[in-house]
């Protein structure tokens, strides 16, 4: 039982992560109806970018975590919203009329630019950091196994439901907010009744942008190690987050990061490590076939 | 459109763009995670990163000041236009005529690398049914390759048959194997179908990286078996039953090489007339129909699924045929060579060839292998130039090298069809 | 005596909560021009969607008749079926041709079902086995009757994308002939046609009812606002207000029925200028 618990508290943690990439993929996918390839690098380079503020922070002698923290947030997130208005400027826009595959082509080489432009900068070794956290709670215990809920998990959770709560605040109550959401349902229309729609998706990918950086600055404290390519794998599990909770529904991705944390999380507990991200892309295989509008999404009725 | 800006307004924009690149070099480029004494510590580099501003604030006047000059839209002068017209009739009897002669006077290195390309050319035009004919966006191409490859092998392994036995079977039974993977998800549009398709390759690969009693896992399998020209081996023996002893010449690697160099030449061209065959054929049109309008087609009573299976299936023929030849060719064979990026690399081939254009391919395949050889030895720059060149690609030019479109029938006279009329299909 | 061909019971077609059509019951005739019509949002397309296979219907049935006796339950069948199976052809409101194929293309692709009856025989054509080459002659000969049929054999090689908009529905008609229907069911032929373009267009449809150049009769099942069209051409029409059927039967009793008047209300009758044409790529 306590094992049980454990598998959850860890799959519920790393569906966290996971659900923060994922808003960025359905948000993209929502309004200009591309698969963002790139997204999951972008990611990646957050966690970098994380890593680099909390050694630089730390170099110049600032000691306190939480401050070391909040400030290496937001640095990561505003320097990966630059990230991703750059590669939308210059891969994406200039093919928005283009025909379908020429946007997939172009991710697909902006995704590889990404990973081995921070391979070439920072090298292709994996890179590790002392845990900043330590300490846990002990939750239950059984006659083989005792759950634990580590600081850094509480940490995982709690940062993650304050930035999905500022996060959905911009969304509802701002004309920012509105603004996307227009787009989303009609760009054109948007486009007539005066909306920047230029500006609304750039704000669109640099938003995304921003929650990718804090899912790779959670990722680093909670793996302590990253690499150029963890952006890869983990994009294409966000991207089945985000189509399991149906895509254009961002409760849906939250929801669908949660689930593919839960099953990676318990497969790999209960079946086999190797074949973990088997699991999560037979997922998508299996939802795409029989579920494409997800748990929370719209069905799509063809017009003739 | 005139230019707003003027020099001044050129000057602030390249400004503005060299802020950018600071923003964006100025950490990952700037601050270089190296091992410390106890941990990691960042080396600046603030050199690298004024000279990646200074390039980009060049290049973005640069830019600027072509569109002022040139704005988009001129069409390109009719020299060229003419010119481009004139070649295109003898490109493709021109490099025929080339590959067929390279081995008499390409040495070893240039001879290995005619078999690289043509292997691509071949995965090229395999896909290019699939994608450019059919319209149907396949990420996982890799996924038949690896079957091709990995079929060969064990049927080599485990019962002994030779090269030219298990070539068909390794073309069946990736053909079957596209009609299993494509049943389920041929009804997804668009990008759904390429990332299902993407799914599926990775699976396929990891299962293949952990079914270790089967295709021993990592390590690959190794010593597979060469192929023979009727019945003759090139080994270096040179006795009697080898291609050496036979002729009554000194054996050498190079005729092995150029044997090899033929059989996938061979199977290239037989990969490109099946395609043109098809292309005239009612099923060929019904592919491109398909492209087009797939509403229009079922309301024609075009069965939409089986047609799509079909594409699926030949292209995935031609994939695993591919992967056999490369398996023969390395006599080695892992999973690290059946990665997504082989799959993004004939993608990229196809689209850069301009869709469903089999010389565009051919030259796409050319440009992209053989320019990606000439930077081996940028080692660590090389993948970066790759993503980089796709999107200028993109960018630059979308609709591929070759973006017209022959007619496969006509009453009169058959007249190019510019791409900017043709659809791409939606999957 | 007019024999019933498409016979259409209780169809029923809901959308969530939405009712599209509501126990719609109307039987279209051999030989004849049955028009559907109403106001903006009755269900017209959802009937034709229905019919053709494109939507299933929620309850309801659809029979056709199909020559040589028997009947096929449309409901049931998927839209290819329906097609190839029970040789029910239809156009479409926003024309869907094949842009970057040619006119000839588009004609050829249209008997795809002759000239490759099953994928062996499609295969087996790349060796040049399987009776190919005869089947792609009479295919052209039936293509270049219906080319000259809408006169467009003079546009034969250009693609089917650079038409003008009339010759476009015009060639998107004559494709859909060349299947060799018992039913062609058109959506809107003639919106956005100049009073020139509909008269052609009137004349050409009651040559394919009719028959001619030893085409056989074909019966028309139209939906259409322009109600000169309808009026100079049918030879039935079934009313649709909000998915039911509010009136039935030859022009003459419709046009007087005070219920179609209604449900026209502010649009007058058959005199006045033909509704706004849709614009056509939508």
């Amino acid at each position: 039982m306590a094992y049980v618990l454990q598998q959850f508290i860890n799959g519920l943690t790393l569906g966290m992560i996971y659900g923060l990439i994922a808003i960025g993929y359905t948000m993209v996918y929502g309004i200009i109806g591309m698969i963002n390839f790139a997204h999951g690098d972008i990611f990646m380079v957050g966690a970098f970018l994380s890593l680099i503020a909390l050694i630089g922070l730390a170099a110049i002698g600032i000691t306190s975590v939480p401050l070391a923290l909040a400030l290496t947030l937001l640095f990561a997130a505003a320097i990966a919203g630059l990230y991703g208005w750059t590669v939308e400027r210059i891969a994406y826009r200039p093919l928005r009329g283009s025909f379908r595959l020429a946007p997939l082509i172009s991710a697909i080489g902006m995704s590889i630019l990404l990973q081995n432009f921070v391979q070439v900068s920072q090298g292709a070794r994996s890179k590790p950091m002392a845990p900043l956290f330590s300490g846990d709670i002990p939750l239950w215990t059984d006659a083989y196994f005792t759950a634990h809920i580590s600081t850094m998990q509480i940490a995982v959770v709690i940062t993650t439901l304050l930035v999905l709560a500022v996060f959905t605040w911009l969304v509802t109550a701002t004309p920012l907010g509105r603004a996307m959401r227009a787009c989303e349902q009609d760009l054109k229309m948007a486009a007539l009744l005066g909306i920047d729609t230029d500006r609304t998706i750039s704000l669109t990918f640099v938003i995304g942008a921003a929650l990718a950086a804090v899912a790779g600055l959670l990722f680093l404290l909670y793996y302590g190690v990253i690499d150029f390519y963890i952006g890869f794998i983990a994009g294409v599990k966000a991207f089945t987050a985000a189509v399991l909770g149906g895509i254009g529904s961002l409760p849906g991705a939250v929801l669908g990061g949660l689930a593919i944390g839960l099953i990676e999380t318990f497969w790999s507990a209960y079946f086999s490590v190797g074949y973990k991200d088997v699991a999560a892309f037979s997922i998508l295989v299996i939802v795409l076939i029989f579920m494409p509008s997800g748990l929370l999404g719209r069905a799509d009725v063809e017009k003739v | 459109m005139a230019s707003r800006k003027g020099a001044g307004g050129a000057l602030v924009d390249a400004g503005l763009s060299a802020l950018v690149a600071i923003g964006v070099f100025g950490v990952i480029v700037g601050l270089k995670t190296d091992s410390g004494p106890t941990s990691l510590v960042l080396v600046p580099r603030p050199w690298t990163v004024a000279i990646a501003a200074g390039l980009v604030f060049l290049g973005r006047l640069a830019l600027l000041g072509w569109r002022a000059w040139r704005p988009a839209g001129t069409p390109a002068p009719r020299r060229l236009i003419r010119l481009g017209g004139s070649a295109g009739r003898f490109a493709t009897p021109v490099l025929l005529l080339f590959a067929l002669t390279l081995p008499a006077y390409a040495g070893r290195y240039w001879l290995d690398l005619g078999v690289l390309v043509l292997t691509y050319v071949m995965l090229g035009w395999g896909l290019n049914i699939v994608v450019g004919l059919a319209g149907l966006l396949d990420l996982g191409y890799v996924a038949f390759y690896a079957v091709g490859a990995y079929s060969y092998a064990l049927l080599a392994q485990n019962f002994g048959l030779g090269f030219w036995t298990c070539l068909p079977l390794a073309g069946l039974l990736a053909a079957c194997w596209g009609i299993m993977l494509g049943f389920p998800v041929l009804r997804l549009r668009g990008d759904y179908l390429a990332i299902v398709t993407l799914a599926f390759g990775e699976i396929i690969r990891i299962v293949i990286l952990n079914w270790v009693s089967l295709t021993n896992g990592p390590n690959g399998i190794s010593g597979i078996p060469r192929p023979t020209l009727f019945g003759l081996t090139f080994s270096m023996g040179g006795g009697p039953g080898t291609f050496a002893g036979f002729f009554g010449i000194e054996p050498d690697i190079s005729q092995r090489v150029m044997f090899l160099y033929y059989v996938i030449l061979g199977l290239a061209l037989l990969t490109n007339w099946v395609s043109l065959r098809l292309r005239r054929l009612p099923l060929g049109r019904a592919w491109e129909a398909l492209r087009e309008d797939e509403v229009a087609c079922r309301a024609l009573g075009i069965n939409v699924t089986t047609t799509k299976l079909t594409a699926f299936a030949i292209g995935a023929c031609f994939g695993g045929l591919a992967g056999a030849f490369f398996a023969t060719r390395q006599a080695f064979i892992s999973p690290e060579s059946f990665t997504f990026m082989e799959s993004a690399t004939v993608l990229a081939i196809v689209v850069l060839g301009g869709l469903g254009s089999q010389l565009g391919v051919a030259l796409a395949a050319v440009v992209m292998i053989g320019g990606s050889e000439m930077f081996r030895d940028l080692a660590e720059y090389r993948m970066l130039i790759f993503g980089g060149a796709l999107v200028l690609m993109m960018i630059l030019r979308p609709r591929g090298l070759i973006s017209v479109r022959l007619p496969s029938v006509a009453l009169g006279q058959a007249r190019k069809i510019a791409a900017g009329v043709l659809a791409q299909g939606r999957g | 005596m007019a024999s019933p061909l498409l016979d259409v019971h209780e169809l029923c077609m809901r959308f969530g909560g939405l009712t599209a059509i509501d126990a719609l019951s109307f039987v279209a005739d051999a030989g004849k021009i049955t028009a559907v019509i109403g106001p903006n949002g009755a269900g017209k397309t959802t009937v034709f969607n229905c019919i053709t296979g494109f939507y299933r219907p929620s309850s309801g049935g659809i029979g056709l008749a199909v020559p040589g006796g028997g009947r096929l339950a449309l409901e049931r069948m998927p839209g290819h079926r329906i097609a190839r199976q029970a040789r029910v052809a239809r156009t479409f409101q926003n024309v869907r041709l094949f842009a970057g194929m040619t006119v000839l293309e588009n004609l050829l692709v249209a008997q795809h079902n002759v000239l490759m009856p099953n994928v062996v025989d499609g295969l087996l054509a790349v060796f040049g086995l399987g009776g190919h080459a005869r089947a792609e002659r009479a295919a052209l000969d039936r293509a270049r009757f219906w080319l000259d049929a809408v006169a467009l054999t003079a546009r034969a090689d250009d693609p089917a994308g650079t038409l003008p908009y009339g010759a476009q529905r015009r060639l998107e008609i004559a494709r859909a002939m060349c299947t060799r229907p018992i039913l062609l069911c058109l959506d809107e032929p003639a919106a956005g046609l100049n009073p020139r373009e509909s008269e052609e267009l009137s004349d050409f449809l009651r040559r394919i009812r009719d028959g001619a150049g030893g085409e056989p009769g074909c019966s028309i099942l139209l939906i259409e606002h322009d109600m000169g069209v309808v009026m100079r051409i049918s030879d039935h029409i079934v009313v649709l207000d909000h998915g039911k059927k509010i009136s039935d039967g030859p022009p003459d009793a419709v046009r007087a029925d005070p219920l179609v008047i209604a449900a026209y209300l502010g649009e007058g009758d058959e005199d006045e200028t033909p509704a706004p044409s849709r614009e056509a790529a939508g």
